[in-house]
């Protein structure tokens, strides 16, 4: 969409766009050839020397299983987080779309936790289910249960899966919600004239319908997943133990920020900037909401 | 339908909420119980006697300076987001000028680099400028946004070219029509970006974990997960009080502008 009526200044719009400009170049797009630069090459020990090095710190990587393991651990972790948020967000929002008494108290209980900080999450879910001091941890454990995220790699993917999960489901139930206001009333009082019950009609018209709104949330949660949970995995594991909740993002933060190894940092993250481009251009592209030049 | 009447639907939501306010409320009282008992395992699910005293002895130290760090830090991000964003898309949408395709793309990038992937070459940047262990080093690279410019342009693009017209035929310039026209118009959008940046900068991690070290700096979120980390005695009730502290803004300010913040997010889509 083009506009007609247009200023006819040459120089004040290139003022006006200078600051967003100048911060892209300088934090963004500087760091990121950096990244692609020192991912190319090897740098000795005290960071002195450097020296091309080709795709050398790549081809390490894909030969590290330590890596590879990381990259399967990654995608489980994703696809449990966005699985398990997703279907409780659409299932709590399709029952608050229904009209009832005091859903706007209910919309508001629900929407909150949009608040909470990643990290945050982690505090909260040590009171429910931290081995010692947690309610529902302390309980399994006079009980008989062997519970300690701790100690067992399972019960510590279980615990960031769950803390994750349970922080995004307030974003997933707003954009769900949402799109189910939109659905036309009037298709689905038709399919209820012509016999289509409940779980019938949800899963013929609603969820087709619902489609655009699970897509675009898909591709937010992969990512939310993949880099926001970040303070809550810290908070609650560090990675561990051993390396049982280390996903990539905490991969790259040991091995560069801890373990100061620059070139396979960089690398690591040349390989993450890849999988977000991916999944951007996956988001523009199914639902044709193209940047516009 | 049976319009109020459903009890399922009731069940429910009333599970969904107790999900969700549950660990809050557990939050809540294990900051007025003593932390020898938490420590112990016995946690109440009833407020403790100890009342404020948590919270009397929290503020006494360094939490009221990370939450000012923090409070700081949102402002400045959010504001700071919005001033720049409503520039360059100010702009790209009415203006036609050399290198307007680039900015743009430019612009829409910065969508594709979270500070996650990029981690040490930004922290070499911020070192070569000096900015490691600055306040401006907290806010200021992360208020470049190509959500933000993105969402200004679609609002602003809506704006009828009849506005633009009377405006130029008023002897209006770009920065006076900006001023009392777009800014005006658009007051809904920046209000509900103000939200979701607020505590989208509330809630940083990362990014103040790599470029702040000194503790004078520290955000309230770090200054958590710092108490945390340290498992053997832990002042509980002292750390649930802090938690209590740092939940409250952002909560607040979700609960109090939740009609703009929502209509703002499922518009703008993000």
């Amino acid at each position: 969409m083009e506009r007609r009526t247009i200023f006819g200044h040459r120089l004040l719009p290139l003022a006006l766009v200078a600051p967003q400009f100048l911060l892209t170049l300088i934090f963004f797009l500087w760091p990121a050839c950096q990244a692609v630069w020192s991912s190319l090459t090897r740098q000795d020990p005290f960071g002195l020397h450097s020296q091309f090095a080709g795709f050398d710190n790549f081809v390490e990587l894909f030969t590290d299983p330590l890596y590879v393991d990381s990259i399967g651990r990654t995608a489980f972790f994703m696809a449990a987080v966005s699985l398990l948020s997703m279907s409780l967000a659409l299932f709590l929002a399709v029952f608050a779309d229904r009209e009832i008494r005091g859903r706007t108290t209910y919309r508001i209980l629900l929407i909150w936790p949009y608040a909470i900080a990643p990290a945050m999450a982690a505090v909260l879910w040590i009171l429910v289910l931290q081995p010692r001091i947690g309610i529902i941890g302390v309980w399994l454990n006079r009980n008989g249960v062997a519970w300690d995220y701790h100690l067992n790699g399972g019960q510590a993917m279980l615990m960031i899966v769950l803390a994750c999960a349970w922080k995004q489901v307030s974003y997933n139930f707003i954009f769900f919600l949402a799109g189910l206001q939109s659905v036309p009333r009037s298709v689905l009082e038709a399919a209820r004239m012509d016999g289509a019950r409940g779980w019938h009609r949800f899963r013929t018209i609603t969820f087709p319908l619902l489609a655009p709104t699970t897509f675009f949330l898909l591709v937010v949660n992969l990512v939310y997943a993949a880099f926001d949970t970040f303070g809550t995995i810290q908070a609650l594991t560090q990675g561990g133990p051993g390396k049982a909740t280390e996903t990539l993002v905490v991969k790259v933060y040991r091995d560069g920020v801890v373990n100061l190894d620059i070139g396979s940092s960089s690398a690591q993250s040349v390989i993450l900037m890849l999988g977000v481009i991916g999944l951007t251009a996956l988001q523009f592209r199914f639902l044709g909401r193209r940047p516009p030049g | 339908m049976n319009a109020r009447r459903d009890p399922v639907a009731h069940a429910i939501l009333l599970l969904g909420v107790i999900l969700f306010v549950a660990p809050l409320w557990l939050v809540l009282v294990a900051s007025t119980q003593d932390s020898a008992t938490i420590a112990r395992g016995d946690l109440s699910l009833l407020p403790g006697d100890g009342g404020f005293t948590a919270y009397a002895r929290v503020l006494k130290g360094p939490v009221p300076r990370m939450l000012l760090i923090s409070l700081g830090m949102a402002l400045a991000i959010a504001i700071g987001k919005i001033v720049i964003s409503v520039l360059s898309a100010f702009a790209i949408a009415f203006f036609k000028f050399p290198g307007r395709r680039v900015a743009f793309w430019l612009i829409f990038i910065t969508l594709m680099l979270p500070v996650e992937v990029r981690i040490i070459p930004t922290y070499s940047v911020m070192s070569d400028l000096g900015l490691i262990n600055t306040f401006t080093g907290l806010w200021l690279p992360l208020i470049a946004s190509a959500t933000a410019t993105l969402l200004f342009r679609q609002v602003f693009i809506a704006i009828p070219d009849e506005l633009v017209e009377a405006a130029r035929m008023d002897g209006a310039g770009p920065l006076r029509f900006l001023w009392d026209i777009v800014l005006p118009v658009s007051g809904a959008n920046i209000a509900a970006l103000f939200v979701i940046l607020f505590i989208y900068g509330w809630n940083q991690y990362l990014w103040p974990l790599l470029v702040a070290t000194n503790p004078k700096l520290d955000t309230i979120v770090i200054g958590i997960v710092k108490m945390i980390a340290v498992e053997t005695e832990t002042d509980w009730s002292a750390v649930m009080a802090t938690a209590v502290l740092a939940l409250l803004p952002p909560v607040v300010v979700v609960v109090l502008m939740q009609r703009w913040f929502v209509a703002g997010l499922t518009e703008g889509e993000k």
